[in-house]
């Protein structure tokens, strides 16, 4: 079960539903736990869906630097905000023929206005949108990656 | 515009390592207007291809400004909620006013040509325009669609933000925010909330 490697503090019990072992969540709340985590960890959190051009484009950077960094303290967590009607449908599929790809939550809270100040005061909604986070440290990133490279600087800074 | 802005700002202060919470920055504070300012003039191509000037609604109450367009499932699953809204609030002098603010050339299905398709399939009631070299919406500060902005009779924008909070069970809104914004506006007071946020489409342009 993919919720377990957060860390021992993660409240595991939080992936209420599973769809095809993806941790599914109706309500931000109960993924709010992974956005403070307070370790040595480097957590990227980025948030897309299939139906989002810019956010399907950057994710081949993802999958590079999933690959790149890991043997180092660096967590990817790829926040789907796919349809709930479209996970079975869509995302699945999708993600069953991009096995690269960091490991994959879904969001199904449809109040956005309770939520999204959660994740970053200056996001507004619009997607993709990246998080990373040591400890105290909190870098906001509101729109998609041109390159490899940008992503990877930022990660890098974090060590 | 606001989010180079933002992002540059985030690079530059990743290469000097220092680090801080990005909640420093303002997030309305670098482009586009607050709820009170004055709604910026426009003057577009309707689908129709006359052109239509936000002036040309000075006799109403006031209008509801909403960035949308074709290509975005938000936008489309809003659509008929739009139409709604605007057979619901033009007899009551709050009419929509729909811009689309994507580049064609970045967004195909977003072209002039493709927005009259859509609004002759939909049969919009309401004028649907083309932000043409993408000039007004950084000056509204749109972020994405569907972006609501609630103007009033003083051309001042008085709600920024969402249509309601479901954008996928619309059986299941329980709040109609810019409803809600009408109705304060009727009653001579402030809308509360006067701004919301929601998941929507990035505005396509070329970087």
């Amino acid at each position: 079960m993919v919720c377990f490697f957060l860390n021992a503090d993660a409240k595991a019990t939080s992936c209420t539903i599973t769809v095809d072992s993806i941790p599914t969540f109706h309500h931000f709340d109960d993924m709010e736990f992974a956005f403070s985590l307070d370790n040595d960890t480097t957590y990227v959190i980025n948030f897309w869906a299939t139906w989002c051009k810019p956010c399907v484009e950057e994710l081949p950077f993802f999958e590079k630097a999933y690959r790149a960094f890991e043997n180092q303290p660096v967590k990817f967590i790829m926040v789907s905000l796919d349809f709930k009607k479209q996970i079975q449908s869509k995302l699945i599929p999708f993600l069953e023929k991009r096995p690269d790809m960091p490991e994959t939550w879904v969001l199904l809270d449809q109040d956005g206005n309770s939520w999204i100040p959660k994740v970053d005061e200056v996001w507004d909604g619009a997607i993709p949108v990246t998080l990373f986070y040591k400890g105290d440290k909190r870098v906001f990133v509101g729109e998609s990656f041109d390159d490899y490279e940008q992503l990877q600087s930022i990660i890098q800074s974090f060590f | 515009m606001k989010k180079i802005f933002t992002f540059s700002a985030v690079i530059l202060a990743a290469s000097m390592l220092l680090m801080s919470a990005t909640t420093n920055n303002e997030p309305t504070s670098t482009s586009g207007v607050e709820v009170g300012d004055t709604a910026p003039a426009f003057t577009l191509k309707n689908v129709d291809g006359k052109m239509v000037s936000l002036s040309d609604y000075n006799d109403q109450k006031g209008a509801i400004v909403i960035f949308t367009c074709n290509h975005c499932p938000y936008a489309v699953m809003y659509e008929d909620r739009i139409i709604e809204l605007h057979n619901k609030y033009a007899p009551k002098g709050y009419p929509v006013i729909a811009i689309n603010p994507n580049d064609p050339e970045v967004q195909p299905a977003d072209g002039f040509e493709e927005m009259q398709v859509r609004a002759e399939e939909k049969g919009f009631p309401f004028a649907y325009l083309f932000d043409d070299g993408q000039k007004i919406y950084p000056a509204y500060g749109a972020q994405k669609t569907p972006h609501v902005f609630l103007v009033d009779n003083n051309q001042k924008v008085r709600y920024i933000g969402a249509i309601d909070n479901n954008p996928q069970e619309p059986e299941n809104v329980t709040v109609r925010y810019v409803e809600d914004a009408i109705a304060a506006l009727e009653a001579g007071d402030a809308p509360n909330p006067d701004h919301t946020k929601a998941i929507g489409c990035s505005i396509k342009y070329k970087k």
